[in-house]
C-alpha cells in the first residue's frame, strides 16, 4: 500500500523555515523567517524552557532505580535523579539553541526526541526504586489506541464525506452496550456458544448505531438541523438511554450483561518477534481489525471510485452534484457505514471487560475527535495519533497502580489533559473537508 | 445535432424570469445569448441544464421532447455546461476532477482507474490543444487552465452542446483569446456552442447569430457581422444608450492619497501586497486595473482601514493615515464603495433609511449622542433617495429587496452625498443594469470635476478605461504599470494584466 495522497497539504513550519532560509542570508536566518515562524519558534523554545524547570523542579526528587521490564526476563534500570537532572540539562540546551537560531528542518525532530526524554524522565521518577513493564505498558497502550482508532475512522469518514460527526462517543457508547447484552443473552442461546453469542452482540452493536447514525444523518442531512446540535443531541440521548436500561435491566438481571471476554490471539512466527511481538502480535481480533480497517479504509479512500466521490462530496458538494454525483445519498451511506464501524469499536470494551457500565467509554469517542484533526482526517495519520493518545491512557493506568503520590483523580485527568496539549500544538496546522459540516442544498 | 427550446416559461413568486423563450442552436454554429444583469439568461440556462423545471414550454433535441429532472439527463442528453463560477474540487487533480461522475474502473467497478484517466484526458487535451497536465492540482492552477479543465470535462461527457455562462469573466485579454481558439476549435468538430454574455465586443466577436434577452423575453436576433454595437445595446436595455463615459480633460490639482511601499502580508508571512506607491491628486480618477486576485482587494482594504498595513505609509493630504480605522477614514473625508455589495456595502435586513445612516448615524443631525433621531434620519433619507434616483417603494423598504442597480446606488448615496476629499470606489457597477451603470459613471466623473481625488478599482478593463484619466495596473501584487489614459489602449493594459509586459512603473 502506498498513499500517495496527503490529505493536509498546507506547508509544516519546518518546510517553510526550510525555504525561506535558503533564499535568505545565512547569518541572520531569522530575519529570513516569516512573523509567525518567528513566533512559532519562540514559543517552542520558550515550551522547552518551562519544560526544563518542571523536570528539574519535580522530575529530580525521587531517588532510586527505577528497573524497566522488557519481554523474556530482559530489563533495564534507570537512576531517576540523574535522569531528571540530565533532561533538564539537555532540555535546556535545546531551549538555548531554539531561541538562538532555531533546528531549521530539524525542528520537529527535535521536538519528539525533547518528547521521549521528557517521557522517559517522568517514568524513572514515577517508578523509582521499583519495577515497572515497559513492554506492557506498550503492549496496552495499542490496546487502548483500538476504540480511538475504530472511532476516528468513522469520523474521517463522515467528515470526508462533509459531515461532522461529534456524537461519536454516543455511537461508541450504543456499540458497548448494545454487543454486551445482546452478546449475553446470544451466548446463552442453545446450540449457539460463547464465541458466536459474542460476535452476534457485535454485529447487533453494528446494526444499533448504524441506525442512530442514520438518525444523526437524517436530521443532519434532511432537516438540515445544525450537525454539532444532532451530535450533541444523540451523545446525551444515548448516555441517558444506556444509563437507564443498565440500572434497570442489566443491574436487575445479571445475567444480560455477562459476556466472555476476548482472549489474545497470538499470530504465529510474528508473535515471536523480540519486543515488538509482545507489543502488536499478542492481541485480540479487535486489535488486528482494527489494523485491517486503517489499510482498508486507506486504500479506499484515496484509490476507489467510492473514495474520490466521497472525498469530492465533502470539498466542493455542488462540483459533485453537477457531474450527476448524488450527495446526499453519498452522504447518507458513508454516515451510517461509519456508525456502524463506530459499533464495532464500542464492543471492545465489551470484549476486554465481559461487561457493560455507566458510561463506560468515558469520553473516548471525544478523544477519537482529536484523533482525527491530529491525523489530519487520513487513517493512517489517525493511527499514529490514535496510539499516541492510547499511550497516555496507558501511562494513566500504570500510574495509579505505582502509588506515586499523585492524586488519583489528577492520573485519570492527564489523557484529556494531554489531548488538549497536542490538539492545541496543531490547532491551524491541520485542514480538514472544506465542505465538513454544511447541509448541502441541490438548486 | 440541434438543440430547440420552445416557448420556455419559468415563474418565480412575484416575477417572470423567462417568458416564452424561443431558442435554437445547431452543431459547428456558435450563439450568442446576450443579455443585461437580471434579464434571465442564467435561469434560462438551470431549465437547460435540469436545475430547474420550466413552468411552460419544452427543449427538444433533433426535434424529440425531452424531459430533464437533474444536471444527469441533461449530461445524458449531450448537454454540457461550463459554469461563470468553476465546479472543480481544488485538491484533486485535472484528471481525477474530470472522470468524477463516470469513473473509468478496474477490480469490478471498485478500482479508481487513474492511469486510464490520465490516457483520456491528455488525448482530449491534445485534441482540442488545451495543453494540460492531468496530474497539476487545480489550486495550483491559474483560472485559464481551470476553465479548459471544465471544458474538458464536458468534452469527456461526449457533449454536442457546450454552454459557456460568462466564460470571459474572471480571464485576462489575452486568455480570452485563448478561449475564443478553442471555441473556433470545438465548433470546427460540430459542436453548438451556446456563448452567454453581457459583453456585447465579445459577442460580436465570435458569435455566428445573437439573440438578444431582455426582462425575461427574446427580443430578436441580430447579425454579428451587419449589427452596430450600439443597436444590440439598444435591444439589450430597451432605449438608447451611450457607451461613452462623456468626461472633459481636466488639469489634476494637488496631490491628495500618497500611498509609499505599503504592503499587506497574509498570516503566513506572503505579501499580497508588496511595496506599492502611487499618488491620487484632486480632480483625477485613478483606475487600477488588473484580473481579480491580484491583490486590489488587500489594497483597498488596507487604505480604508480594513486591514492591517505591513510597511509603509499612507497619507492624505499630508496627515498620516496609515493606522486609521474606518471610522477615521470617514472623518478624514473618504469615501468607501466596497466591491461585494450584499456583504460589506449593506445590511439586507435593514431599511434603506437604516442602511443610508450607517456611516453616520452617531453624529449630529442624526444623533443627539445618546440616540437616534429616526425622524430625521429618514427625512435626510427621502432627500437622498430623491438626489440618487434610488428606485424604491419607501425608505422604510429592506434594502435586500430593492436591485442590485438600486442597492448599489444606496451605497453611492450613502458614501458620496457629503464633504470628501477622496473616493474609493470597488467594481462600482458589478452586477447592475445598464442605466444604474450609466449613472453611477456620471455621479464619478461629477466628483472628480468637484475635485475630489476618486480611485476606481475594477476587473473590468472597459470600465477602467472609460473613467480613468490615468490607469495603474495590478500584477501579483506590485504596480507593474503607470499609463496615462490618453496615451493607452485595451491591448497594452491587457498585456500588463497579464504580466507578459515587464515594469514600466
Amino acid at each position: 500500500m502506498s498513499i500517495s495522497e496527503s490529505p493536509a497539504p498546507d506547508q509544516t513550519p519546518i518546510e517553510t523555515t526550510a525555504t525561506t532560509t535558503a533564499t535568505a542570508d545565512a547569518s541572520n536566518a531569522p530575519g529570513g523567517m516569516t512573523f509567525e515562524e518567528r513566533r512559532h519558534a519562540r514559543n517552542l523554545g520558550i515550551s522547552y524552557v518551562v519544560l526544563a524547570g518542571v523536570t528539574a523542579l519535580f522530575l529530580t526528587r525521587h531517588e532510586g532505580t527505577a528497573t524497566f521490564n522488557l519481554d523474556g526476563g530482559r530489563s533495564f534500570g534507570l537512576p531517576a535523579q540523574g535522569l531528571g537532572w540530565f533532561v533538564a540539562a539537555a532540555l535546556a540546551v535545546t531551549a538555548g539553541i531554539q531561541l538562538w537560531r532555531g533546528y531549521g528542518k530539524y525542528t520537529n525532530v527535535v521536538l519528539a526526541m525533547a518528547s521521549i526524554l521528557v517521557f522517559m524522565s517522568f517514568l524513572s521518577w514515577a517508578a523509582a526504586g521499583r519495577s515497572f513493564s515497559f513492554i506492557g505498558m506498550l503492549a496496552s497502550a495499542v490496546t487502548f489506541s483500538t476504540p480511538l482508532i475504530f472511532g476516528a475512522c468513522a469520523g474521517i469518514m463522515c467528515e470526508r464525506s462533509g459531515v461532522v460527526n461529534i456524537a461519536i462517543e454516543g455511537l461508541l457508547l450504543s456499540g458497548a452496550f448494545t454487543s454486551a447484552l445482546v452478546g449475553s443473552i446470544a451466548a446463552s442461546w442453545p446450540g449457539l456458544g460463547d464465541s458466536s453469542g459474542f460476535w452476534v452482540g457485535v454485529l447487533a452493536a453494528m446494526i444499533a448505531s448504524a441506525l442512530l447514525a442514520w438518525l444523526l444523518a437524517w436530521l443532519a442531512i434532511r432537516f438540515k438541523v445544525d450537525q454539532v446540535i444532532v451530535g450533541f443531541f444523540i451523545n446525551f440521548f444515548v448516555l441517558g438511554l444506556t444509563s437507564f436500561l443498565s440500572s434497570r435491566v442489566l443491574t436487575e438481571n445479571p445475567d444480560y450483561n455477562d459476556t466472555p471476554t476476548l482472549g489474545a490471539w497470538k499470530i504465529p512466527l510474528l508473535e515471536r518477534i523480540p519486543i515488538l511481538g509482545q507489543i502488536l502480535f499478542q492481541q485480540t481480533v479487535f486489535v488486528y481489525s482494527a489494523m485491517l480497517l486503517v489499510v482498508v479504509f486507506t486504500w479506499f479512500l484515496f484509490r476507489s471510485k467510492w473514495g474520490l466521490r466521497t472525498r469530492a462530496v465533502g470539498e466542493h458538494p455542488r462540483a459533485a452534484d453537477t457531474l450527476g454525483i448524488n450527495v446526499l445519498r453519498l452522504r447518507y451511506r458513508n454516515v451510517i457505514l461509519a456508525g456502524a464501524i463506530a459499533g464495532f469499536g464500542g464492543s471492545w470494551w465489551t470484549a476486554t471487560i465481559g461487561r457493560f457500565n455507566e458510561n463506560i467509554t468515558n469520553g473516548r469517542g471525544f478523544i477519537a475527535l482529536a484523533v482525527v484533526i491530529v491525523g489530519r482526517w487520513h487513517p493512517v495519520g489517525a493511527i499514529s495519533a490514535a496510539l499516541l493518545f492510547g499511550l497516555f491512557d496507558s501511562v494513566a493506568d500504570k500510574l495509579s497502580l505505582l502509588n506515586t503520590g499523585l492524586p488519583s483523580e489528577f492520573i485519570k485527568m492527564t489523557p484529556y489533559l494531554m489531548t488538549i496539549v497536542v490538539v492545541a500544538g496543531f490547532v491551524g496546522r491541520s485542514r480538514g473537508p472544506k465542505a465538513a459540516g454544511q447541509p448541502y442544498e441541490s438548486q | 445535432m440541434e438543440l430547440e427550446l420552445r416557448g420556455i416559461t419559468k415563474r418565480f413568486p412575484g416575477v417572470v424570469a423567462n417568458d416564452d423563450v424561443n431558442l435554437r442552436v445547431r452543431g459547428g454554429e456558435v450563439l450568442a445569448l446576450v443579455g443585461e444583469n437580471g434579464a434571465g439568461k442564467s435561469t434560462l440556462m438551470n431549465v437547460l441544464y435540469g436545475l430547474y423545471k420550466a413552468d411552460e414550454g419544452e427543449i427538444l433535441i433533433d426535434g424529440v421532447p425531452q424531459h430533464f429532472t437533474s444536471p444527469r439527463d441533461a449530461i445524458a442528453a449531450g448537454i454540457g455546461m461550463v459554469h461563470q463560477h468553476f465546479m472543480l474540487v481544488p485538491v484533486f487533480t485535472v484528471a481525477e476532477n474530470v472522470v468524477m461522475g463516470v469513473e473509468p474502473t478496474a477490480f469490478g467497478g471498485i478500482k479508481l482507474d487513474i492511469a486510464t484517466a490520465r490516457a483520456q484526458v491528455r488525448s482530449i487535451s491534445e485534441q482540442y490543444g488545451m495543453h494540460l497536465d492531468p496530474d497539476a492540482k487545480i489550486e495550483d492552477l491559474p483560472v485559464g487552465l481551470q476553465q479548459r479543465v471544465e471544458i474538458i470535462k464536458v468534452l469527456f461527457r461526449d457533449a454536442e452542446i457546450v454552454v459557456f455562462d460568462e466564460p470571459t469573466a474572471v480571464l485576462t485579454p489575452q486568455e480570452i483569446e485563448d478561449f475564443f481558439v478553442i471555441v473556433e476549435t470545438l465548433k470546427a468538430d460540430g459542436k453548438g456552442i451556446v456563448f452567454i454574455t453581457h459583453k456585447l465586443r465579445e459577442a460580436l466577436r465570435i458569435a455566428d447569430r445573437i439573440e438578444v434577452l431582455r426582462r425575461g423575453k427574446t427580443v430578436g436576433e441580430a447579425d454579428p457581422t451587419t449589427v452596430k454595437d450600439t443597436e444590440l445595446a439598444e435591444m439589450m436595455v430597451g432605449r438608447p444608450v451611450d457607451l461613452v463615459v462623456a468626461k472633459e480633460v481636466r488639469e489634476p490639482g494637488p496631490t491628495v492619497l500618497d500611498v509609499r511601499d505599503l504592503t499587506v502580508r497574509e498570516p503566513g508571512g506572503r505579501a499580497l501586497v508588496d511595496h506599492v506607491s502611487f499618488q491620487v491628486h484632486a480632480g483625477e480618477i485613478v483606475g487600477i486595473a488588473g484580473v481579480q486576485g491580484n491583490g486590489q482587494t488587500e489594497l483597498v482594504d488596507a487604505l480604508v482601514g480594513l486591514r492591517r498595513i505591513a510597511e509603509g505609509r499612507v497619507a492624505l493630504q499630508g496627515t498620516d493615515i496609515t493606522e486609521a480605522d474606518p471610522r477615521d477614514m470617514h472623518r478624514h473625508g473618504v469615501a468607501h464603495i466596497p466591491e461585494d455589495r450584499q456583504r460589506e456595502g449593506i445590511v439586507k435586513d435593514f431599511d434603506v433609511t437604516e442602511n443610508l445612516a450607517l456611516t453616520a448615524y452617531y453624529t449630529a443631525p442624526l444623533s443627539s449622542g445618546v440616540s437616534i433621531d429616526w425622524g430625521s434620519a429618514r427625512e435626510e433619507a427621502a432627500r437622498l433617495v430623491d438626489q440618487f434616483d434610488i428606485r424604491t417603494p419607501s425608505v422604510t423598504t429592506p434594502v435586500g429587496t430593492l436591485s442590485g442597480g438600486n442597492q448599489q446606488k444606496v451605497i453611492v448615496a450613502r458614501e458620496l452625498s457629503r464633504e470628501l476629499k477622496l473616493a474609493i470606489a470597488c467594481q462600482p457597477t458589478r452586477g447592475i443594469d445598464v442605466g444604474s451603470i450609466e449613472y453611477i459613471h456620471e455621479r464619478i466623473v461629477a466628483l472628480r470635476d468637484a475635485g475630489v481625488a476618486v480611485l476606481v478599482v475594477s476587473t473590468e478593463l472597459d470600465e477602467v478605461m472609460a473613467l480613468a484619466d490615468r490607469v495603474l495596473v495590478m500584477y501579483r501584487g506590485t504596480i507593474v504599470a503607470d499609463l496615462q489614459r490618453a496615451s493607452t489602449d485595451h491591448n497594452e493594459v491587457g498585456l500588463y494584466m497579464a504580466g507578459a509586459k515587464e515594469s514600466a512603473a
